[in-house]
């Protein structure tokens, strides 16, 4: 595939090929079908597996299952009770949700990087980018809706006036309060951004990667796309892990009245 | 690479996932391994209080070993003393018995003795007198004899 594919548009054509979304509609109201699609799908796994979990959870001994799911729970609530010291029935299933989900996202990616858009162009779809994490869309979905939580909370704890006195008087006291705001606003904005920026950056340089390497001849393939996928299996676990131990962190200083 | 409507598609879905999980995941799984830890602190708890009851019964059953031991050498050491008295006694009786027979036989011995004598005198003066026929029917001299036979009748007498 991927030869042909270099024969018949060139290296350029074949990477630009794979980066491009199947997409309907025009300039904003544009959908992502696929990062739709797939996240979804596996937005879907993730609920259903829990869920088969959570309906057979039992206080004995344990099924395989069950016992996976409450390694995950553990292993997410003993990080929220790391930085989290309030009482929240929100932040540590948002925790798992967005660990789990981040990981499926990325997880994709070790999919052969032809396979998924192969069996695609059989079924007539031409373009097919498998990986959610590698639309912008996804990454910012979830950071900006993390955002507005932070927004909540600060507004839920410390009142609306109590946080924009924390906007206006710190860090520097009130006789610099235009200063005050503007690193305020671009502390909080910067929170977002970077949050989403950091997951698509690193899984959209290793998807490339995972493409450009799929360009070489079949022969010395092996030899680097297999370090490569291996190296892969953590950098996916630990954006994942990133993205949740931010979110918790986040939310966490969003309780913290000053 | 550009933000769109996908971006508005993506965070209904996320906020779906995460409702869902925070409802209907979470509270099941949690509470089942809260349950299991009680159950587990339970259980350990419950071994603990084995482990001291036990223990304390096998103090208890070292104690009873112990008076056991001591009440049994007591009954011990009172059979002996019984036994002892018992062998004193028995000697004391066999010594008296013995005592008694050795007296008896004595008195036996004693009579005996009499009776014999009896005889014996009874006997020595028949042979005297046997003898002293044959003597007087050898030579007969009654004057002269009858002084000797009044000599032995008077010694024997």
């Amino acid at each position: 595939m991927a030869t042909e594919a270099h024969a018949a548009e060139g290296a350029t054509g074949y990477i630009v090929h794979h980066l491009t979304p199947l997409s309907v509609g025009e300039g904003f109201w544009t959908l992502h079908l696929d990062t739709l699609f797939f996240s979804a799908v596996l937005g879907g796994l993730f609920v259903w597996f829990f869920k088969t979990a959570a309906e057979r959870a039992t206080s004995d001994v344990p099924g395989l299952v069950q016992n996976f799911a409450e390694m995950m729970i553990e292993f997410v609530d003993s990080q929220v009770k790391d930085s989290f010291h309030g009482k929240s029935e929100l932040i540590a299933p948002l925790a798992l949700t967005i660990f789990c989900w981040v990981f499926l996202f990325n997880f994709m990616d070790l999919f052969p990087v032809d396979l998924l858009p192969m069996i695609g162009s059989m079924m007539g779809i031409e373009y097919l980018r498998v990986v959610p994490s590698t639309d912008l869309n996804a990454t910012f979905a979830m950071s900006i809706s993390v955002f507005f939580l932070i927004i909540f909370y600060s507004i839920k704890v410390k009142g609306p006036w109590g946080f924009a006195k924390e906007l206006m008087f710190q860090p520097f006291g009130p006789w610099l309060l235009p200063f005050n705001l503007l690193l305020k606003l671009v502390e909080e904005l910067a929170k977002p951004i970077s949050l989403a920026l950091r997951l698509f950056g690193n899984l959209y340089a290793g998807e490339l990667i995972f493409i450009l390497i799929a360009l070489l001849p079949w022969a010395i393939q092996p030899a680097l796309s297999f370090p490569w996928a291996i190296f892969h299996i953590l950098i996916i676990t630990l954006q994942a892990f990133i993205f949740m131990v931010l979110t918790i962190v986040y939310l966490s200083m969003a309780h913290e009245d000053h | 690479m550009s933000i769109n409507a996908t971006l508005i598609g993506q965070m209904i879905t996320f906020a779906l996932l995460v409702w869902f999980t925070m409802k209907f995941v979470w509270p099941p799984l949690y509470q089942s391994l809260e349950e299991r830890k009680k159950k587990i602190a339970d259980g350990l708890a419950a071994a603990e209080k084995g482990q001291e009851e036990m223990d304390l019964a096998e103090k208890r059953a070292i104690n009873v070993l112990k008076e056991a031991k001591e009440k049994s050498a007591d009954i011990v050491n009172l059979a002996q003393k019984r036994a002892n008295e018992i062998v004193e006694e028995s000697k004391d009786a066999a010594k008296k018995e013995g005592e008694r027979l050795l007296v008896a036989a004595q008195a036996q011995i004693d009579q005996e003795l009499q009776q014999v004598k009896e005889s014996l005198r009874k006997e020595v003066s028949s042979l005297a007198l046997n003898a002293a026929e044959q003597i007087l029917s050898a030579e007969i001299d009654q004057a002269k004899h009858q002084e000797i036979l009044n000599k032995v009748s008077n010694q024997i007498g």
